[in-house]
This record gives C-alpha cells, structure tokens and sequence, in this order.
C-alpha cells in the first residue's frame, strides 16, 4: 500500500488533489481511498488530505500517520502541521516553493517545485493542486502521468480542465527533467 | 459500473435508481453533499418524476416525505445530528403510520458541546423509534443499502434508516459498483402504497387511537419487527444473487471459525478491526469479527449463535448512555444471557476521536479487560478535571441540603 499524505490551506483544492489522486489510482485498474481530515473548512485554514493506493481493496480508516509520500502545497503549513511526521524511510516530499527546504531528514527524495507560479502562468489563478499532481507522477513513478491527466478531466471540465493539464505536463516534464 | 465515488455521490446514485418520486431535506454535515448529488442529478434530468423540496428544516422535511408517502409515493430524506433531533416527531410519526420513508443518516455525535465529527449517539437518539436501522461499512455497502432499504422499507410498510459514517464514509472517494437502471428495476418493483390520499375519495391519516387500540398497535408493530428479521435476511441474499454482493442481511462475520475472542462493531471502523484482526491471526491470536449490519429489528438469535462459541466478546461501540454505559454492549449482555462468556465494552471514536489500528490492536491484546473502557482516552485531562462527588460526605450530611 502506498499512502500519501497532503498539506496546505482552505482555498488551495488540498481535499481536491487527494481525489485526484484516487482517481488516478482508480482508472490505473488500482484501489484507492481517498479522505479529508474533517477539519474546519475555512478559506486559508491548514487542511489535510489523505490518499491510500493499493493492489488490493483498502479496509482501513485509520488516518495515516506513516505516508510514503508527503505533498505540502503551502510551506507556511510545514512546522505547525508538522508536515513530515511519520514519513516511512525512501519516502517522498514534493513541496511547492521556488526554494529548498530544509526537512532535516535523511534517506528521502525531496522535490521543490514552484507549483503557485506555474498554476498563475497556465490556469491564471494560484491553485497549485493540479500542478503538484503531475509532478508527484513524475517523482514518484506511483502513477502515470495519463491517468492523472485522465483524473483532472473527471474533476474539471472543458477550458479550466484543460489549463489545469497544460500545468500539470509542464510540472511533470520539469520534475523528470531535473531526475 | 464501477466508479471512483464520494460516499454521499455513490449514495445519491443509488437513491435516484430507486426512482423516489419526492426528494426533501435540509442541509445539514455530513449529510449535506447527498441531497447535493441528487439535486444535481434531478436538475440534470438524470433523475425524473421527481420533485426536490427545499424546506425551512429537518421537522418539514421529514413532514413533507411523510405527507408524499401519505399520498402514496416513494420518498426520501437524509440528515445528521442535531437535525435529527429537530425532526425527532416526524421520526415517530412516520413509523407509527407504517409509512416507508427511507432516510439517510450520515451519522455525526450530538452537541453540546458542539462537534460535527463522526460518531453513533445519533442513531442511538432513535434506536427506540420503530425504523429499521441499518449500517454501512463501506460506501459499496452505503449505495447497495439504499436498494435494499426501499425493497425492506415497502415490503414491512415501516420506514428504513441507513446509517453511514459521517466523513470517513460520505466524504470519502472509493471504488464503487453503481448497478445499471435495468438490475434496480428488477430488484425493486414499483412503489405499490398501501394508503393513497385522493381527493375524490376523501380519508383521514394519523388520527388519535384511544386506551383501547393503542397497546395493540405498539404490540403489532414490535412483532412486525420481530418477524422482519427473516424476510431482512431474505431480501440480502436475493440482492447478493442478483448483484453478486453481499451487502445486506442482518450480520456479516469475518475469520469466526475457531475464534476465542469476537471483536463486534457496526459501520465502517469494522474495516479496521479486520485489518488487526489479521495481524493478531498471524501472530497466532484466534479473532474473529462480527459486523452489526442490521442494528434493528435486534437480530438477538443470529447474534447468539454466531456468538456462542466465543469465550470473549469485545463490543467496539461509537456511543455512549450516560450514566450507563455501552448501549450494544448492554443488548449483546442480553443476548448473550445464559452464556459463559466474558462481554467487554469498548466506547471508542466519540465526537470522532480517531480510531486507530495500533490502539485497537494494543487493547484486544490484553489478557485481563476492564468491563468498559474508553478507547484512546486523555487520562492528563480526566485527572486535571474529574471531581468526585465524594458519597461518604453526601451520607454524613445530617440535614437535607435542599431545603423544602
């Protein structure tokens, strides 16, 4: 089972992306289960997400506390959400910022990808969910950049849908570019 | 057809394949995003001879499904905690009038103080009320519910809920088999009323029943109950033979051959419990599960027997009586009457205290249990804030400290 775990704020489609991701999953012929954090569902307040992938049909409804990938789409979430807790050993970090952060963790894979400004340049608005998706396909390698395109549509129809996928081939493209 | 869902979509899917003809509720989480999905699916077209009411709140939505059902059509409704509790007379009435509503019940702890999260004391507000209570453990078992409910609901004439988690079942994205228009129709004939309001032939519904019938209608509808359980049980295998699912039926057990200890729960933290069920099993534990699907009528004799052979039985239950305890825990002690077995009451997941794997695993792994037991309790909080009422000090009072 690959469990990942998603931070940011109200307003930045975080619940969004971890239905993306199930979807994704999904039309790969995979189980999945996505779920929010049940929180306050206030614009800017710190949301969590979760998404559970596997090869078999998902019993547990737990939320997790041991993902193998962590996406943070607000680094102001990081220290007060303690964003990596839990991360399993090679896991994954993909963080929207146009900087490096520092984890302070050992034997992950991190990736920083300035995922609001390529959202504002293809979608023209700062949702940086759709962005940071592709780029978790090109990272991880967990899905297939087709069937995250193919879970955008389901979300998004017609010109926002496409713009989305415009951004996130352009995060992907950039993820691998960089390896 | 199988599709990635949002539990309260899945549901509204399956609701609208039912063809109900009146669709009313007030919005309420985590009921909310049903009757969005359903709207949606009414104004699409996708959904037709339906009318959706917006009303001023729970009490009228519930009325206005009774006054449909009244008139002879199939109705629903959905709704959560405190609405529910706001809709409590319509609840009795539409089970008095033996009418088929069949509601959602996206279930979230009752206030105050006030919290929006998961948990059972809704449902356990209404356990007394004459609906057939069903209880989802997956979005699958959610959407195949709804089917069976309305097939249950019009064969008894008794009105049907469905519980389902709130959030960690309705806001949750699954992989879920949506049957076809074709296989409902089958299953569910057309809604055949056994009152009909008409103009032209003018009656009157719900009107006072003196001394003299009263205890009668009550006796009628606690047999009805009674002799539902065989026709439940019937209506889940059918729905299994013609969906290849089971979805239904009264209780579901899960790796009970050879189990000492039975870990019984309902709706969707019975996932879990199989999971550490498993790795108890393959530490060499012997452990089993029983899922609650139908909480009433009681299914007393199947619970007995799937039951009987355990030594132990540990009820993991989302709701608490206060001042008494676990309310499942306590019916299963009667159940159980009569038994060597040992019945423990866990009260776990209030106001949607997180259930996890680990704490379920460390606490059925205990040798010695106490007879209930808080899941996950904050004891630092208990300690910093119990004060107890010492009795010593009440009985030495020498006069009354109320006065007259």
């Amino acid at each position: 089972m690959f469990q990942v775990r998603i931070h940011g704020r109200g307003g930045q489609g975080v619940v969004t992306a971890a239905e993306m991701l199930s979807l994704a999953a999904f039309f790969e012929g995979k189980y999945a289960q996505a779920f929010p954090s049940f929180g306050s569902e206030r614009t800017g307040a710190p949301v969590v997400a979760f998404c559970r992938i596997s090869d078999r049909e998902i019993r547990l409804r737990e939320p997790i506390m041991e993902p193998n990938a962590v996406i943070i789409q607000d680094c102001t979430v990081i220290d007060s959400a303690n964003a990596f807790h839990g991360l399993v050993e090679k896991g994954f970090i993909l963080v929207n910022s146009n900087h490096d952060i520092n984890h302070g963790l050992k034997n992950v894979s991190l990736k920083c990808i300035s995922a609001t400004e390529i959202a504002l340049e293809h979608i023209g608005k700062p949702i940086p969910n759709a962005v940071l998706l592709g780029s978790f396909a090109g990272l991880t390698g967990i899905l297939k950049i087709e069937s995250v395109i193919e879970a955008i549509k389901t979300k998004f129809s017609g010109a926002i849908g496409e713009k989305n996928i415009a951004a996130a081939r352009v995060a992907y493209d950039r993820t691998l570019e960089v390896g | 057809m199988l599709r990635q869902l949002e539990g309260s979509h899945a549901i509204a899917r399956s609701v609208a394949l039912c063809r109900p003809r009146v669709v009313c509720a007030y919005p309420i989480s985590p009921q909310t995003h049903i009757l969005e999905g359903l709207e949606e699916l009414i104004r699409s077209g996708k959904l037709q001879n339906c009318e959706y009411l917006n009303v001023e709140s729970e009490m009228g939505a519930l009325s206005v499904a009774i006054g449909a059902e009244a008139a002879g059509v199939r109705s629903y409704t959905a709704t959560s905690s405190q609405g529910l509790l706001y809709m409590i007379e319509a609840v009795y009435n539409a089970s008095g009038l033996e009418l088929p509503i069949v509601m959602t019940l996206g279930n979230r702890a009752l206030g105050s103080p006030i919290n929006i999260w998961n948990d059972h004391s809704d449902a356990m507000s209404v356990r007394d009320s004459g609906w057939v209570m069903f209880f989802a453990e997956t979005n699958q078992e959610a959407a195949d519910l709804h089917i069976l409910a309305f097939m249950v609901a019009e064969k008894m004439r008794c009105p049907v809920i469905v519980n389902v988690d709130g959030f960690i079942l309705t806001h949750a994205y699954d992989r879920v088999d949506i049957p076809s228009q074709e296989a409902v129709d089958e299953f569910l004939p057309p809604y055949a009323p056994n009152i009909s309001l008409d103009v032209d032939s003018p009656m009157a519904v719900g009107t006072m029943v003196p001394p003299e019938y009263f205890m009668e209608v009550r006796c009628l509808a606690h047999r009805k109950h009674e002799d539902s359980l065989a026709l439940i049980e019937r209506a889940g295998s059918t729905f299994e033979e013609k969906f290849g699912r089971n979805s239904g039926g009264l209780l579901r057990g899960y790796s009970l051959q050879n189990a000492d200890t039975i870990v019984v729960a309902m709706g969707s933290v019975a996932g879990t419990i199989k999971d550490v069920v498993d790795e108890l099993n393959h530490e060499g534990g012997k452990f089993g599960e029983l899922t609650i699907v139908c909480y009433r009528p009681f299914p007393r004799e199947a619970l007995r027997n799937s039951l009987k052979n355990s030594k132990r039985i540990i009820v993991v239950e989302k709701s608490l009586a206060v001042g008494v305890g676990g309310i499942l825990s306590q019916e299963i002690e009667l159940a159980m009457k009569g038994c060597n077995v040992e019945i423990i009451s866990v009260i776990a997941g209030l106001g949607g205290r997180n259930i996890t794997k680990s704490t379920l695993k460390e606490h059925f792994s205990k040798k010695n249990h106490e007879k209930m037991t808080f899941l996950d309790l904050r004891n630092d909080i208990i300690a910093d804030q119990y004060r107890p009422i010492c009795s010593a000090a009440v009985k030495a009072e020498k006069t009354c400290p109320i006065q007259p």
